[in-house]
């Protein structure tokens, strides 16, 4: 179906359904209780991340899943993309659509500069080059290109911008020919509000176009040479192929994934600055993708929305949360369990990060999907035990 | 002529006269057998056919064309595959995509952006990769990974991924260095399978006489850099040179 086989299918399916009703599936708790004001994610905003970001790092995963290449420097593409963006709106109108168009070229232009000169070399050294042209590139856009990028302030658009293809009556906002991204529809179940927001829908169906190609990529005779790149370049030339151009390819159409990710950004709100470009952008996005498992399908997906999850939730809970939570224990029991969390949680939610991050690594080199695919091990096992057979593969 | 023809080729490294004056033709349609004692410069010789050395002077002339200065997927893609001493293959895949690449690589050539074309809809790269693996007996083992594979399944393997894109000249490099008795007969009658099915026309840097003289039909002798002699195995057996710089010495 589509040119997928069945699982590959059954796969892209299950994503599509948890993107159009993520709104819905992240409300698991009535939403004025107290583990709904907590744990709650389905609201736009954190949607918007849960998708742009897993747009990111699907296209990273292209890079450094099948040719082994260690891009440190991956969020220079992203804020390229939302400068671009957020110039179109400037110039132009609201309308996101030259805007995303634009952020994906322009990206795409970068990072063949970036990849011609940084893929000269291999490993470690290719991972230092990519990271010193972010770096470069986010002193460029904080410091000596302020006429472009508006430097510490951070781009934006103003009243007085050209604008020449904005009507009257045009929306303020990003908009999709008038379908405006911050509009939404609100749905009131007993005691839950669900939100559809029409910015997180479109994120989405670029979320879920982006997974569909990156399945296509992994599947094609080019995604099988990028694999080989990682496993044998000397046999890879001396078979009659060179190496330089697929590896340039992989890492443009990469950066192209990051470019559409930064439009987005400036699409659900055109603003943008140099940070979205810092090293710790970059180094977050290989968190992503080694947390939700390196070189799968959908363990890019997993790692950004766990991270963005946790970023925003882990970080809002604070003492008297907990202390609300406890309340149930003596004083001095629910005084030293505060005690003990207190450092993981609100600003310490990079220590729960970090430690999430080493036991990952140290029980789970394959991230995520390799817990996965252990947890159906095992109920395979069971299923065995009881019927003779039952094998499905559990899906990647 | 022979398909490949080596003229007057130098190297040096710093004060090292690595090849000097080496010039070596292969006739098409043979197999032809280089050998010599350590340090001959028959890995140098092999680099410069490859393309991964260039020579100081000289030339090195393959199918009519010169291969020097072009690189190694270059010099693939007109015709020439080589085998490694240890066998190179692509580890981390399957032993059946190991085989569909050089199908891939001999259809396409050394780029195409097929990025959204499916692998199973290619009937015809997975039929040449299935009648290659029937050829050498490891069907069974199609989707095993390869770096699962016994050293002398890998060498195999090797040999159908160089085989599979029917090349005009098959270079092998040591191909039974490290084996054990078995596994070299096993790899002699491999690769006299091969001649007898194929005709394919091989040059064999080696140093096993027993192998060199079960295929060879010409024998180069290289010692310090340059040609001792170049004949059929029968009189190189019998070549006072010859035993003098090599032979004379295994016999101690």
């Amino acid at each position: 179906m589509l040119g997928l086989n069945k699982s590959d299918f059954k796969l892209f399916l299950i994503v599509c359904l948890l993107a159009l009703a993520a709104p819905i599936l992240l409300n698991p708790f009535p939403t004025d209780s107290a583990l709904g004001q907590s744990f709650n994610a389905g609201y736009p905003a954190l949607m918007q991340r849960f998708v742009i970001f897993g747009i990111l790092v699907i296209g990273f995963n292209i890079l450094f899943g099948l040719t082994g290449y260690l891009s440190f420097g991956h969020a220079a593409f992203l804020g390229v993309g939302s400068y671009a963006a957020v110039w179109m709106f400037k110039l132009l109108s609201y309308n996101v659509v030259p805007a995303i168009l634009l952020s994906v070229v322009v990206a795409g232009v970068f990072s063949v500069v970036i990849g011609y000169v940084s893929l000269r070399r291999s490993g470690i050294y290719f991972s230092i080059l990519t990271l010193a042209f972010a770096q470069m590139s986010y002193q460029l856009a904080y410091s000596v290109l302020t006429p472009i990028t508006n430097g510490e302030t951070g781009l934006q658009v103003y009243n007085n911008d050209p604008q020449i293809l904005m009507r009257a009556g045009d929306p303020t906002v990003p908009h999709l020919f008038g379908w405006r991204m911050n509009d939404k529809t609100e749905l009131s179940m007993g005691g839950w509000n669900f939100v559809f927001e029409n910015g997180y829908y479109l994120a989405a169906i670029f979320m879920i176009i982006s997974f569909y190609l990156a399945i296509r990529i992994f599947r094609s005779p080019f995604g099988m040479m990028l694999r080989a790149i990682k496993s044998n370049q000397t046999r890879m030339s001396y078979t009659g192929l060179n190496t330089k151009p697929y590896m340039l390819a992989a890492f443009v159409i990469s950066g192209m994934y990051a470019g559409l990710a930064g439009g987005l950004l400036a699409a659900m709100d055109p603003l943008t600055g140099a940070e979205r470009m810092f090293w710790t952008a970059s180094g977050e996005i290989v968190v992503m993708a080694i947390l939700g498992g390196v070189g799968t399908l959908i363990g890019p997906v997993l790692g950004a929305g766990l991270i963005k999850y946790l970023e925003n939730i882990v970080s809002k809970i604070n003492d008297s949360i907990l202390h609300s939570w406890f309340a149930f224990m003596p004083d001095w029991l629910d005084n030293l369990l505060v005690g003990i969390i207190h450092p993981f949680i609100g600003k310490g939610w990079h220590l729960t990060l970090g430690l999430l991050f080493m036991a990952v690594v140290i029980f789970l080199p394959g991230g995520l999907v390799q817990g996965g695919q252990k947890i159906g091990a095992l109920f395979n096992r069971k299923k065995k035990s009881d019927a003779a057979d039952g094998a499905t593969k559990p899906a990647e | 002529m022979g398909i490949l023809e080596v003229k007057g080729v130098n190297k040096r490294f710093g004060g090292l006269q690595a090849l000097g004056n080496v010039n070596l033709s292969v006739a098409e349609n043979t197999v032809h057998a280089i050998i010599g004692p350590n340090g001959a410069g028959k890995s140098t010789l092999l680099n410069v056919l490859v393309g991964k050395l260039i020579p100081d002077s000289g030339s090195v002339m393959f199918d009519g064309q010169s291969v020097l200065g072009r690189k190694p997927h270059e010099i693939n893609q007109m015709g020439i595959s080589r085998v490694f001493q240890t066998p190179e293959i692509f580890s981390d895949l399957t032993v059946f995509e190991n085989v569909m690449i050089p199908c891939f690589a001999k259809r396409d050539g050394a780029f195409r952006m097929h990025a959204l074309e499916s692998v199973f809809h290619e009937k015809d790269i997975k039929a040449q990769a299935e009648a290659m693996l029937a050829d050498v007996n490891m069907l069974e083992k199609s989707h095993m990974v390869a770096s699962s594979l016994s050293r002398g399944d890998k060498r195999r393997l090797e040999m159908a991924m160089c085989l599979v894109q029917d090349p005009k000249l098959l270079l092998l490099d040591e191909p039974t260095a490290g084996m054990a008795r078995a596994d070299t007969e096993n790899t002699i009658a491999l690769l006299k399978e091969i001649r007898t099915k194929r005709g394919i026309t091989m040059a064999i840097i080696e140093h096993d006489m027993n192998v060199v003289f079960s295929l060879a039909e010409r024998i180069t002798v290289l010692a310090q850099g340059t040609p001792l002699v170049e004949d059929t195995p029968e009189n190189i057996k019998g070549h006072p040179k010859v035993r003098e710089a090599y032979l004379g010495e295994a016999q101690v």
